[in-house]
């Protein structure tokens, strides 16, 4: 339980500065604006097409935003070394880790939701039926990113080349859960859609694997 | 006035050291630090001072050797204040967010009543709800302080806090630092040369290599650890 309250601290601070400045969610909301708008005057699918390749170009535009957003979550904490006082103030580092990934993923999230009426408009796709499994769909595979790319975050932070290393980082690490995420949103905009099961417990299944890592390892992560 | 710490606490490096690559930042240390006591750190720039700070806050990880706690609550994390050259709070919030977030952090009861009270203690009651970011450097580090006197630590440590500060703040600072002093709170403070708050230290060490060169109680060798620290 303590260990809830003390993130659910760091987390209302996360999004408490994120509203104040606004930084990371008018960035990749713009970002994912703009390569979806591009994807679809480039390619100006039909709605067939757009049921087969859509889904990757979405999930292709949600990964280059989170690599945006994940970057700074650690940096900003070396602005003014805020890093060492929130590691004397709790005696859990994991802590840390679960307000930067609940944080990450609602950014994600919210990044997502409204990009799916843009991505609905502009690749005349409807999915309103679907609405819950997409939105589970979204959620784990956003928590997925989360916890690999804020991992990847503290320990690129540290790194002297920090902005090339997290995206090349993250990639690889990455491919199986985009892998899964795309297919399982490809069967959720099919004419007759359907929810693949399978696809869902390797994403949950993928997140909890890294989330206990994490854990296990979490504090090593932020030592100096 | 701060209030007194719930039980200071003293410390005992046992040859400690701790390597960046090749080189070390920490060479063999072994000090031993009494409950209570002030101690001034005085060495060149490279010497060490930080990172021994660092260790003592558990901050960093030795290489090599232990450190071990004594007194206090017996708890394996004590509450440590640690004032560094950065000033270790959010420039997007509020002074008074600043300190109410990380008295929850630390599990302060009525942590909103007991930041309003550290405010006023540190002189910014007026500029409480004003952003950190506004601040000038002096007013930071009053901030800084604050944050770091909020779980009534048994142990404070100060990696040259007069950096950056003017006369008057200086002042304030050292001020606050002998009363802090006079509860008996164990205190560690690098320091970048003499000045007033060197003269608030009951014991001084002068590192050099990372390895402790010179031990003296106050006394007539007193000055010269700073002096022959070349700062």
């Amino acid at each position: 339980m303590a260990l809830l309250s003390k993130a659910a601290v760091l987390l209302g601070k996360e999004v408490r500065t994120e509203f104040r400045s606004r930084e990371l969610l008018s960035t990749t909301i713009v970002f994912v604006l703009v390569v979806v708008v591009v994807f679809s005057f480039t390619f100006d699918p039909t709605t067939n097409e757009s049921r087969r390749f859509g889904p990757g170009l979405l999930w292709m535009a949600f990964l280059f935003a989170a690599s945006l957003m994940l970057q700074p979550c650690f940096l900003r904490e070396q602005v003014n070394d805020t890093l060492s006082a929130l590691r004397l103030a709790v005696s859990d580092p994991f802590a840390i880790f679960l307000a930067k990934i609940s944080a990450n993923t609602l950014f994600l999230l919210l990044t997502e939701l409204l990009m799916l009426p843009v991505f609905a408009a502009l690749f005349n796709v409807s999915f309103a039926a679907q609405l819950p499994g997409i939105l589970l769909t979204f959620f784990l595979g956003s928590l997925g990113i989360s916890v690999v790319g804020t991992a990847l975050a503290v320990i690129s932070a540290q790194a002297r080349m920090r902005e090339l290393l997290l995206p090349l980082l993250l990639l690889p690490l990455l491919t199986p859960i985009l892998v899964v995420s795309t297919e399982v949103t490809i069967r959720l905009m099919q004419p007759e859609p359907y929810m693949e099961w399978k696809g869902i417990g390797l994403m949950a299944g993928f997140d909890v694997v890294f989330l206990t890592v994490l854990w296990l390892f979490g504090e090593y992560l932020l030592e100096e | 006035m701060p209030a007194a710490p719930v039980r200071s606490i003293g410390l005992q490096f046992d040859q400690v050291d701790k390597r960046y690559g090749a080189v070390y930042a920490l060479r063999n240390l072994t000090l031993s630090i009494a409950a209570g006591e002030c101690m001034a750190i005085a060495g060149r720039n490279g010497s060490g001072k930080t990172t021994l700070l660092r260790v003592a806050a558990q901050l960093v990880r030795p290489t090599r050797g232990s450190i071990s706690f004594c007194g206090g609550t017996g708890h394996p994390k004590p509450q440590i204040g640690f004032v560094g050259h950065s000033t270790m709070v959010y420039d997007e919030l509020t002074a008074a967010e600043n300190l109410i977030f990380f008295a929850k952090l630390q599990g302060v009861a009525e942590a909103k009543t007991w930041a309003d009270e550290l405010l006023r203690e540190v002189g910014l009651e007026d500029r409480k709800d004003s952003l950190v970011r506004t601040f000038s450097r002096g007013m930071r580090q009053r901030v800084a302080i604050a944050r770091a006197l909020l779980a009534q630590p048994s142990l404070l440590l100060f990696d040259e806090p007069a950096t950056g500060l003017d006369a008057e703040s200086n002042a304030w600072l050292t001020e606050h630092v002998r009363k802090l002093r006079d509860t008996r709170c164990t205190i560690l403070m690098s320091l970048h040369g003499e000045s007033p708050m060197a003269r608030l230290a009951t014991r001084a060490v002068r590192l050099e290599g990372g390895s402790v060169i010179a031990d003296t109680q106050r006394g007539a060798m007193f000055q010269s650890i700073f002096a022959a620290a070349g700062c």
